[in-house]
């Protein structure tokens, strides 16, 4: 059998819980292998504490997000950067 | 955090089976995206909280959001939703989340639908909310089911396929095909994706969604087609139930 994992678009809603906008539209480069690629399509382990998703080309961890009673504990060692679609900025009032 | 809203079920339609539409009620819904999915959360009296995800399979309407389930038999939550959620029972739910995996009616690109099993849940969506909104973009949608009993929202799929313009719909069949149908049962490969679905010159956009083996293996197809990957969006929901 192998490993059991669900798209990335799953983290849309634990990771609102954090930051205000939608994640799911966003991109990332792994930090392993330098790929990019929408965030929504990372594998994302559900089964182990926490969720863990990692890059479908390399396999490597890119995020680890663990939820306790209390806090939401978020480890991102695995991602250069996050790229987050932002409506367009205002032109300057002249 | 506000982005839990408490839901209310007004109605349970059964679908096949062993699965069923959930009418939920929702105060201050904000609307959706056809593709978007909700965050279920049930707790239980000593404080345990299950959560799971589940797509939309209404367009947007108001406050009502429809829930499509299919029962995972040794599952925690689904037989919960099928047998013991009752009307006029509460449920918390985060969403609508997902920005990625939608169709938005503005977009004029043709679309291809792929779904296996309960993976036609947000698919439907898009389905339903290209009637509402008079689009004229033309879809196509191919439906991996074991038999045709296996048929979710059937009757509407039925009239949809001869009311809805530009809308094509064929099936496959993976144990049991109906009499009069041709070919023989088989699992959705290369052939169904070249001889059902869209030319790549047409630069569709490709949704696929089901069980994560159904979900690999018509991405592969696609891509192997000639589908750019960049078009190819997938929903993968869990392992695949046989
Ligand atoms: C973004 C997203 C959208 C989803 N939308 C829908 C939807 O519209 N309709 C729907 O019915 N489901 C949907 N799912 C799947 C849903 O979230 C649950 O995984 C499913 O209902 C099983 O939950 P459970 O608590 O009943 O089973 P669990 O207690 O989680 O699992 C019990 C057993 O069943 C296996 N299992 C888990 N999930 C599945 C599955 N889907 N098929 C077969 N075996 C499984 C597990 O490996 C385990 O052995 C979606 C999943 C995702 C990530
Ligand atoms: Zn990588």
């Amino acid at each position: 059998m192998t490993d059991q994992y669900i798209d990335g678009n799953m983290l849309a809603g634990p990771l609102r819980e954090i930051f205000a906008v939608d994640l799911s539209a966003a991109s990332e480069q792994c930090a392993t292998c330098g790929s990019t690629r929408p965030f929504a399509a990372l594998r994302v382990y559900s089964h182990a504490p926490g969720l863990v998703a990692r890059c479908p080309d390399c396999e490597e961890v890119v995020l680890r997000l663990v939820r306790t009673p209390t806090s939401g504990w978020l480890d991102l060692r695995g991602a250069v950067f996050l790229r987050v679609p932002l409506p367009a900025l205002a032109p300057p009032v002249l | 955090m506000a982005m839990w809203h408490v839901a209310h079920l007004v109605q349970r339609r059964r679908e096949t089976a062993t699965a069923c539409t959930l009418v939920l009620a929702v105060d201050d819904w904000p609307g959706h995206v056809p593709g978007q999915h909700v965050d279920v959360r049930l707790t239980a009296p000593d404080g345990y909280q299950a959560e799971r995800s589940y797509s939309i399979s209404s367009a947007p309407d108001g406050n009502t959001v429809e829930l499509t389930v299919q029962r995972v038999p040794d599952g925690e939550v689904s037989p919960y939703l099928i047998d013991v959620f009752s009307v006029g029972d509460p449920v918390e739910i985060r969403g609508p989340v997902g920005g990625w995996f939608v169709w938005r009616p503005t977009e004029p690109a043709p679309v291809l639908l792929v779904a296996g099993g309960s993976g036609i849940a947000p698919l439907m969506a898009m389905v339903r909310a290209r009637r509402a909104t008079g689009s004229g973009v033309p879809f196509r949608l191919i439906y991996s089911v074991r038999t045709d009993r296996d048929v979710y929202f059937a009757d509407e799929l039925r009239h949809r396929a001869a009311d809805d313009q530009g809308l094509e719909i064929s099936y496959v069949y993976t144990r049991q095909a109906p009499d009069g149908w041709p070919g023989q049962p088989h699992r959705i490969g290369p052939e169904d994706i070249r001889e059902r679905g869209w030319p790549p010159e047409r630069e569709p956009q490709c949704f696929v969604c089901g069980p994560t083996g159904l979900v690999e293996a018509v991405a592969d197809s696609l891509v192997a087609v000639g589908h750019d990957a960049q078009r190819v969006k997938t929903e993968r929901f869990g392992p695949t139930g046989g």
